[in-house]
């Protein structure tokens, strides 16, 4: 996973709530691998006259500024892979999906969550000034928008040392490997029947 | 142990703690990891690393977001759909997992199975490439649904990283009136939340209307605390639990089932545990729901009528409040008992139980469908029992398709799709823009809702229809 330290894009703005990832990756890509190139499958079946990522204006967008419950719905994977294979590395959105944000942080994409009233000013502001970038700093929490003012934001101590670390997770876990089989040894006295042992 | 009163919750999350990080972050140990043919990225990534299923008895495959919903003694047709079947048993062979394939005479939908196999079990931790995994918490177990990477991470490590969810009881007093169901009670409960009201915290679901409910009931609601926005969504298991898993293939037997029981015992929330957020609905203000949008948050009673984004004070959200009034062609003011539908579809996670198609087949005695319908049973078993009490038959002399177990048309990768245009009355668990196929209306309810739409050609407040109940068998 290639690392997040800090990113200046231009940045598009999403004025719609609740955008599933059925929306982000229309289920029938879902059988595509990944060397398909899932940029093009991001938002397939929005992409009609009018929709921010197909305005000249925005070309080029890295971030995405979007509204509540960004992600929400399905747990697939391939949502995030399209958004990073589409150029993007960074959403900024009210509230996201869980799900979402956990794949999202596995990828190098970075979620930042800010209150609702400063992300609808993101938007009004790149509305304005189409093209216009934004800079994100994640070892220093700051998202600096096109006024130039910057916003501190709040993300997971973990979640961030994996994304400036481009971490590999299953690698780290397997440090505490004698945990693990520690763990496994007791609960198998404690829980014996938590093992299937035949239909 | 500590002397603290916990919740339901807390008491399944600190069993399955193996390693705390000073930031935070918990290493839990996973008990129950099922996946489907969308878990190839997953295999690929552990392949890839020459990585190995650290716990093959934990780990089961089950085929059912591609499977056909027709046909099944021929070939699939389309190469790549056929391609996603057999990848999951390849995967699934070469690492040693129980795979229940396309002819097993246990297959259907993962949710389905599961449960129905006696692979869930209360107390476990259970995860599965898919976010309505949250199904599972109906037995007291922590379930909920992760991405592929962290699917690659399970597979290899059999644990997974996981920040402690914050906690919501919703409590649900007084009891559910004819004809209204789990599935408007959950409806209910996300409406009045917002779809992403419970966003980073763990649902436990509680009160006299919860503990009254089947364990089929207590899945639906438990399916769709996603739709909230949910971690997970759990409810404590009791003796309707417990009598339902004896005897089960894969449940413990014997003595072992006995020791597993006096363990489930004292899982339930002590009397003064805490919660993050509490949120309180009473019974018999539940009506039967339908939503009008393209979030399960726009659920409303059956009764009312198509909002008014004039009414809404603000201006983004009425924007989008028509965005998706003309995503779903309909006018505001509408009562939504005259709005016609095209097409149903009965199934999916959600709504494909033993206890779903009786419902929808009491509601389809002695009349016709005056629509095209599918009907899509959860698992062979629900099929086989359904086929075994005539149901099938009232759904084909209803003029309705009777399918073979599968997610079919609630997600329409097996090709099973609502046209372009078309209104859909279907039990499932999203109306999202494009979910049951590009430009597909859905409109989300119950079982007995659906079968009554089928039956008019329009929403339906099913109340309305003189309905008996289906004899015992």
């Amino acid at each position: 996973m290639d690392p997040f330290v800090t990113l200046t894009a231009p940045a598009v703005p999403l004025d719609i709530a609740n955008i599933d990832t059925d929306q982000l990756l229309p289920a029938r890509f879902l059988k595509k691998p990944r060397s398909a190139g899932y940029g093009n499958f991001l938002f397939h079946d929005e992409r009609k006259p009018g929709f921010p990522l197909d305005d000249p204006a925005y070309a080029g967008a890295g971030i995405l500024v979007a509204d509540r419950n960004f992600g929400c719905g399905s747990s697939r994977e391939g949502a995030v892979y399209a958004l990073v294979d589409g150029g993007f590395r960074c959403v900024v959105a009210p509230s996201f999906g869980d799900i979402f944000a956990a794949n999202a942080a596995k990828n190098g994409l970075l979620t930042v969550t800010l209150p609702e009233d400063v992300v609808a000013g993101l938007r009004r502001q790149l509305q304005e000034a189409p093209g216009a970038v934004v800079t994100v700093d994640l070892p220093a929490q700051t998202l600096t928008g096109p006024d130039g003012r910057a916003l501190s934001f709040s993300i997971d101590p973990f979640k961030k040392e994996c994304l400036v670390e481009g971490l590999d997770d299953v690698a780290l876990t397997l440090r505490f490997q004698d945990a693990i089989d520690a763990f496994d040894r007791t609960d198998a006295e404690r829980r014996p029947w938590v093992v299937p042992n035949g239909e | 142990m500590t002397s603290q009163p916990r919740s339901l919750f807390e008491k399944v999350w600190d069993a399955h703690v193996v390693a705390t990080r000073p930031d935070g972050q918990a290493l839990l140990a996973i008990d129950r990891h099922f996946l489907h043919e969308g878990s190839f990225h997953a295999f690929g990534m552990i392949d890839h690393a020459g990585r190995r299923v650290r716990r093959p008895e934990l780990t089961f495959a089950v085929a059912d977001h591609y499977v056909p919903s027709h046909s099944r003694s021929k070939p699939i047709a389309d190469p790549e759909i056929a391609n996603m079947v057999t990848m999951l048993e390849a995967n699934a062979g070469r690492h040693g997992l129980r795979h229940f394939g396309l002819h097993d005479p246990a297959q259907g939908i993962v949710h389905v199975l599961a449960p129905e196999q006696g692979l869930t079990l209360p107390g476990l931790t259970i995860v599965c490439g898919d976010s309505h995994t949250s199904t599972h918490g109906a037995f007291g177990a922590l379930a909920f649904g992760i991405g592929a990477t962290e699917v690659s991470h399970v597979l290899a490590t059999q644990t997974l990283w996981q920040r402690r969810p914050r906690t919501m009881r919703i409590t649900v007093h007084g009891m559910l009136g004819p004809h209204v169901t789990a599935k408007d009670l959950i409806l209910a409960v996300i409406a009045a939340i917002g779809a992403d009201g419970a966003a980073g915290h763990v649902i436990e679901y509680a009160g006299s209307a919860i503990s009254a409910l089947s364990m089929e009931g207590r899945l639906t609601v438990c399916n769709m605390s996603i739709e909230a926005g949910a971690r997970a969504g759990m409810i404590a298991p009791d003796d309707t639990t417990f009598s339902w898993i004896e005897g089960r293939p894969f449940a413990p037997k014997g003595e072992l089932f006995d020791r597993a029981v006096g363990q489930w015992r004292i899982l339930p929330s002590d009397p003064d545990a805490g919660f993050d957020r509490e949120v309180t609905l009473d019974a018999a203000d539940i009506a039967p729901a339908v939503t009008w949008g393209t979030s399960p948050e726009t659920a409303v009673p059956v009764t009312a009528g198509v909002p008014d984004p004039a009414a809404e004070g603000d201006p983004v959200r009425a924007r989008q409040m028509r965005k998706m009034l003309d995503y779903m062609g309909l006018t505001p003011g509408t009562p939504l008992e005259e709005v016609p539908i095209d097409r149903v579809f009965i199934g999916s996670c959600t709504n494909a139980r033993l206890e779903d198609l009786r419902a929808a087949a009491a509601v389809l005695r002695g009349r016709r469908a005056v629509v095209p319908g599918l009907v899509v049973p959860g698992s062979v078993p629900v099929r086989r029992q359904a086929e075994a009490e005539g149901l099938d038959r009232l759904f084909i002399d209803a003029g309705l398709e009777w399918g073979e177990p599968g997610c079919s048309m609630c997600v329409g990768i097996n090709g099973d799709l609502v046209p372009a245009g078309e209104r859909c009355a279907s039990t499932t668990n999203r109306n999202f823009p494009g979910r049951q196929g590009p430009n597909a209306r859905t409109h989300l309810m119950s079982p007995a809702m659906a079968a009554a739409a089928a039956v008019t050609g329009r929403l339906t407040d099913v109340r309305k229809l003189d309905v008996r109940k289906l004899g015992a068998s």
